[in-house]
């Protein structure tokens, strides 16, 4: 398992991710990682503002970028890597991203079972005590 | 059509059409740009294309005469079937239109809308202070 887990570089498989599909559309980059938890980050972008006047971040690539965070630190938190599937991700958006700020989103795996991983995360633009977002989860192992 | 319009509704290339009974329909070409794992669409591109119809379904129940500032307050999203390597359709339902909160389903389907790959829970915020 120990093993598994030192091989397992979510900073390469971020930038692996990050040059094809809804990733690189994005754009989101890694950002940090430790046991069982993984930042990464939504460099802010006009291509995906909700609203031209405001130039406020649609709500999307904010629940793609936690979603990543969260499945992420599952692997980091059991260190195997094995298929998983999203269950269900719940959003809560405590105020919109400030205009022209990064947004980092922390994922973080604080249970797993033989089939479930229970996730938890949030979302800044720049100050992790101001959060933008909190997210709760679960995934479930499509081999297991 | 606001939200349809929005930089990020064309990034994603998503489509707005109404169905024979009238209903908004909006779709998602599969593309590269959508693409999660290999041979599927990624959940945030649905959770996004759900939040997407939700938001315009309810911007054409409110009206042209009524346009509050749209706050969204959350969103759950369950995910039932890999979404494959086709078009993706979703439409919305709005349980309840009240003064302040609108509660709002979503669901999104490839074949058949019997079977869904993704449905969310949606819950907007309706702010008419500034207006």
């Amino acid at each position: 398992m120990t093993e598994q887990a030192q091989e397992f570089d979510p900073a390469r498989l971020i930038r692996m991710m990050s040059k094809n599909g809804h990733n690189k559309l994005i754009g989101t980059q890694y950002h940090g990682h430790g046991e069982g938890w993984c930042e990464l980050a939504l460099p802010y972008s006009e291509d995906l503002v909700s609203d031209t006047a405001s130039g406020i971040l649609a709500s999307g690539p904010i629940f793609t970028l936690m979603d990543m965070a969260t499945s992420l630190s599952i692997w980091l938190k059991t260190g195997v890597f094995q298929p998983q599937a999203t269950l269900d991700l719940r959003i809560d958006y405590l105020r919109p991203a400030r205009p022209g700020q990064m947004v980092i989103g922390h994922g973080e795996c604080y249970h797993v079972t033989r089939s479930i991983a229970f996730i938890r995360g949030h979302a800044h633009d720049g100050d992790p005590d101001k959060p933008i977002a909190h997210v709760a989860g679960t995934y479930f192992f499509t081999a297991s | 059509m606001r939200t349809l319009l929005s930089p990020y509704a064309k990034t994603m290339g998503f489509e707005a059409n109404h169905d024979a009974e009238g209903r908004l329909v909006i779709s998602m070409p599969y593309g590269d740009g959508v693409r999660g794992r290999p041979g599927f669409v990624h959940g945030g591109a649905l959770a996004g294309l759900l939040e997407t119809v939700a938001y315009v379904t309810l911007s054409e129940a409110l009206g042209e005469d009524d346009t509050p500032m749209l706050k969204p307050v959350n969103m759950t999203a369950t995910y039932m079937r890999g979404a494959v390597e086709v078009t993706t359709y979703a439409r919305a339902t709005i349980e309840r239109l009240g003064k302040r909160i609108a509660n709002i389903e979503a669901v999104a389907w490839q074949d058949d809308p019997a079977k869904p790959v993704a449905i969310a829970q949606i819950n907007v915020m309706l702010d008419r202070s500034g207006r």
